[in-house]
């Protein structure tokens, strides 16, 4: 009798490790479908257009498949004139999303949380921002881009998330942590 | 005399010349017990069984008659009987002084005669209950722990941590996405009642891969009586703000059934250094456990439920984007973001819950053994928050919900006089969903993983005063997984193409290939221990093991970005299972006057899976260091060395030292995350007298780890135009921390008790980093806590 006891106690453990597998094996049929998650918040490109009265240069770097995979593609359309000033307006986009998202609709929102930074190598060139967040902080989606003597470099573009606000315009004052930062080569003539 | 005339008096009417014939025997093996004392409970007289066990009464009169039977070394038993006639019955009583130890245990009590090992008991444990399994486990000689921020610690043995280390709880394998770093083990300290650090290798009943130790959480054995008792402790923190309740109640009968409700709370603020406050770096926490069963020699169950709700803030400077913040946090030696106290718990965080629930049922068999059954399951959902844009703000960016469950048995043959042979099987299903809506691809993709075990383990007394044991284990295990790989990392970067054609799909979607990774394993692992003991309470014990361990889910399949971090980590497909030889002695003397207890330990371990910079990428977000798992063959030698002296009847020592020395022999370069060498000296006054009054002052002192790889390597700052130098390798200096304990014990009121207890850890608000916390490049460890804590028994 005792013995019959403790057999149906182990026959009721293997029932419910049993059921218990059919649960889990009923519920993953659920899961079944894809539920492949695609980058919601990755920015594949950053697009920096510079207009003047007699052209406009773009500057864009495109990593569609994101980290890892096959490198991002620099690509700067041509020289900037010397001694002349563009309006400049960065563009952060998804293009793995169709179509693609505009992110820098995000950074505007939140502009309080996020600044742009631009830091050429070529000395005379000055970049003002232009636009403000709620406290009045610049956060550099629009911007001013006075170009001086002929010369070659490098421009690097970063976007900082958290950073100290106001800050001295440099990057490294603000603090922060890095969701953007592109160089690219830049020749002015 | 009297008595007899009295029952005869009593019972005149009846017919009272009925015989009872007993003899007692031994449950395991029939041999006769001698001298047992037989208590006639309707004659209130007691009698002793002779030299076969045997004894007679007579003049019984019709009616019930009620025996309780005791001796030396068994379990007290009770029996009626109705007389009617002449009856003659054999009674047996368990002969083992193993089952009086489950009631009272002892202070050297060991899960196997052969074993290494150290515990901590239920009242070492109470001080770390607003604490971690890793801050109690830290106290042991030997272990370390991993940290990140000052409350996700993971223990470590002999410098291995992870899925290296078996934590047991009440018998059943933990799985909590062990893996990773960052993940604590989901335990509340404050459900157990004492915990045992496993260092040498009789661990094949839990598991093969127990290449660094194991730690078994063990719950309480209640006595069979009537009883009712509980407990409830606070305690209160002025470092964090913070502080735990945790409550217990206990219902015992004298049948055997027993039930425990435990419930604790524990919430901290912003913790401080000695210099600032450690801005987002509290925790709440949320536990409750519950326990039924019936127990007695012959059959009993256990049924367990626990839920450990936990909610960790992560130091917010700790959130980086590139490698060049993280040049601009190492260079900089204070966090980012300092801000005033505060509660809150922003972001990042880890929010997880565990639950988990087991039923076990066993049964002894005549001239066999005991026989016991058990199914667990355990659910775990970790969700990781970081900072994000827009309306993935509140979106964690790590969501996994891991499902375990297992049916295993163990025959526990013990009728052999000197041989115990354990043996048993399990069998387990895992299933990992990495839930979707995160908007990110998940870092662990989902699989599932099936295991099948057999194991038998044998204990041989050669004499009274050596044992040897020797265990088998045989593991199948094969995980079906489901991941997308980006095509060009598929094709070009990691071959797979080639190596692995038969997980491919042709399901191609925004450059990425579905696949279907399947591996199976079959692993062998073993064990032999050899103890013996000496006089004057010496001790010698040997241990060789054999462990096996598959690669973790993470080794296998990790693919992304790592924010705290600051860089890309990268599974492999190719890694296969590493195999460790593992020997360990300990040479002991347990004595209360002067003790001692030296550990040596070796360790070799093939195919060694390790995490390491093997390169730079540059993202949209810029530069990062690329980390890679791979392989070598690495060794781990050390030593733990504990010693306990009486000063005077008032006053006593207590001292360890851990010494590890760990190599990767394939590139002949230290092993990166090695404890370096620690050790602790205490001196306590106890008084007796004095309501119990123990005050303890305690060193500790770690010194700088010297031998580490160096990983260092120059990046190019696009901003400040130069190369900067990352230097994430170099460790912090050496540091001593001085903490003070004091209790004292008051009888409250008729039945119960009070223990007050002032701490101070701490003391001298020193300043110092920790080598062993990933967190170590943004902050200082914690100043100066004052606890208090109040325990009341009822």
């Amino acid at each position: 009798m005792k013995n019959f006891k403790s057999i149906n106690t182990i026959k009721l453990l293997a029932v419910l490790f049993m059921s218990s597998i059919a649960f889990v094996s009923c519920s993953s049929d659920d899961d079944d479908h894809d539920d492949h998650d695609h980058e919601e918040e990755l920015i594949t490109t950053v697009l920096y257009t510079l207009t003047s009265p007699t052209g406009f240069v773009t500057i864009e770097f495109q990593d569609l498949d994101g980290a890892g995979g096959a490198d991002g593609t620099y690509d700067v359309s041509g020289p900037l004139s010397a001694n002349t000033t563009y309006t400049g307006v960065i563009k952060l986009l998804n293009e793995t999303e169709d179509p693609a998202e505009d992110i820098t609709l995000e950074v505007e929102e939140e502009g309080d949380e996020h600044e742009f930074f631009y830091t050429p190598s070529i000395s005379d060139i000055t970049i003002t921002k232009e636009d403000a967040d709620v406290d009045g902080n610049p956060i550099g989606i629009e911007t001013t881009f006075t170009t001086g003597e002929a010369g070659t470099g490098t421009l690097t573009i970063e976007l900082i998330h958290e950073p100290t606000k106001p800050n001295d315009g440099t990057s490294a004052s603000a603090g922060g942590s890095t969701d953007v930062e592109v160089t690219f080569s830049i020749e002015v003539q | 005399m009297g008595l007899v005339i009295a029952i005869s008096s009593f019972s005149y009417s009846q017919n009272c010349d009925y015989i009872f014939l007993g003899e007692i025997k031994d449950f395991h093996d029939g041999t006769p017990i001698e001298s047992a004392t037989i208590h006639i409970i309707e004659r209130d007289k007691y009698i002793v069984s002779d030299f076969d066990g045997k004894f007679k009464i007579e003049n019984l009169c019709a009616g019930t008659l009620t025996l309780t039977m005791s001796h030396i070394g068994c379990e007290t038993k009770t029996v009626s009987y109705t007389i009617e006639n002449d009856i003659s019955k054999i009674i047996l009583l368990e002969h083992h002084l193993e089952e009086l130890n489950e009631v009272t245990v002892s202070s050297n009590f060991k899960t196997e005669g052969t074993s290494i090992e150290q515990s901590i008991s239920k009242a070492d444990l109470e001080k770390y209950t607003d604490k971690s399994l890793g801050d109690a486990l830290n106290a042991v000689s030997g272990v370390s722990s991993l940290n990140t921020g000052n409350t996700i610690v993971k223990p470590m043995i002999h410098g291995l941590h992870s899925s290296r280390l078996l934590i047991i709880n009440n018998n059943v394998r933990l799985f909590d996405q062990e893996w990773g770093d960052e993940h604590a083990p989901n335990i509340d300290i404050n459900s157990s009642d004492r915990v045992e650090v496993i260092k040498g290798a009789n661990t094949l009943k839990y598991g093969s891969d127990a290449i660094g130790g194991l730690i078994l959480l063990q719950p309480r054995r209640y006595a069979a009586i009537d009883s009712l008792f509980g407990s409830t402790m606070v305690s209160l923190n002025s470092n964090g703000r913070g502080g735990n309740i945790n409550s217990e109640i206990i219902k015992t009968y004298a049948s055997g059934l027993y039930g425990r409700i435990q419930t604790s709370y524990k919430q901290f603020g912003d913790f401080k250094s000695p210099d600032y406050y450690l801005t987002n770096s509290g925790l709440k926490n949320i536990n409750a456990s519950a326990r039924i069963g019936y127990r007695t020699f012959e059959k009993g169950f256990d049924a367990y439920y626990s839920v450990v709700s936990n909610e960790f803030a992560i130091l917010q400077a700790s959130h980086i984007g590139n490698v060049g913040d993280l040049v601009a946090a190492i260079n900089s030696r204070e966090p980012r973001v300092i801000e005033d106290f505060s509660y809150n718990i922003d972001y990042p965080k880890q929010n997880i819950l565990h639950h988990l629930a087991k039923i076990e049922a066993y049964k002894r068999f005549k001239n066999l053994g005991k026989l016991t059954v058990q199914y667990d399951m355990q659910i775990n959902r970790r969700k990781e928050f970081d900072l994000r844009r827009g309306d993935l703000a509140d979106t964690p960016v790590i969501d996994l919900r891991l499902f375990t469950n297992s049916l295993q048995s163990n025959l526990h043959i013990d009728y052999i006089d000197n041989l115990k042979i354990d043996s048993g099987i399990l069998v387990r299903y895992q299933q990992n969903d990495a839930v979707s809506g995160t908007g990110v691809s998940p870092l662990i993709p989902d699989f599932e993983k099936y295991d099948a075990s057999i194991y038998i383990i044998g204990n041989y007394n050669l004499n009274e005063s050596s044992e040897i044991s020797a265990g088998m284990r045989y593991d199948f295990t094969r995980i079906e997984a489901e991941k997308r790989y980006n095509v060009t990392d598929w094709n070009e970067t990691y071959n797979y193409d080639e190596l692995f054609p038969q997980f491919e799909t042709n399901d191609i979607d925004n450059s990425e290939i579905l696949t279907y990774p399947e591996f199976t394993f079959h692993n062998i692992s073993a064990n032999l221990g050899y103890s013996k003991l000496f006089n004057n309470d010496l001790s010698l014990f040997v241990n060789y093991g054999l462990a096996t361990r598959v690669p973790n889910p993470s080794e296998l399949f990790s693919d992304g970005l790592h924010h705290s971090a600051a860089r890309i980590e990268t599974g492999l497909l190719t890694l296969n299972k590493e195999v460790a030889h593992k020997f360990a002695v300990s040479f002991e003397r347990n004595n209360q006057d002067f003790g001692f207890s030296i550990s040596p330990y070796f360790k070799s371990i093939n195919g060694f899976i390790q995490l390491i910079p093997t390169g730079i990428t540059t993202t949209i977000r810029g530069a990062f260091p690329v980390w890679e798992y791979n392989q070598i063959n690495a060794q781990i030698f050390g030593v733990d060395i504990d010693i306990n002296k009486k000063i005077t009847n008032n006053f006593n020592y207590n001292g360890n030292i851990s010494i590890l020395k760990g190599d990767n022999l394939s590139e002949d370069i230290p092993l990166i995350h090695m404890p370096s060498t620690n050790f602790t000296n205490g001196i306590s006054y106890n008084n007796k007298a004095l309501n119990n009054l123990s005050i303890n002052l305690i060193n500790k002192t770690v010194l700088q780890q010297k031998r580490y790889p160096n990983y260092n390597f120059y990046t190019y700052d696009p901003v400040l135009q130069e190369d900067v130098y990352v230097d994430i390798s170099s460790t912090p200096a050496a540091y001593s921390l001085f903490s003070f304990n004091s209790s004292v014990n008051f009888k409250a009121f008729k039945t119960g008790t009070l223990k007050l207890e002032l701490n101070i850890e701490n003391l001298f608000n020193t300043k110092y980093n920790e080598y062993l916390n990933r967190q170590r490049y943004f902050s200082q460890e914690l100043g100066r806590n004052i606890n208090l804590k109040m325990k009341i028994n009822y």
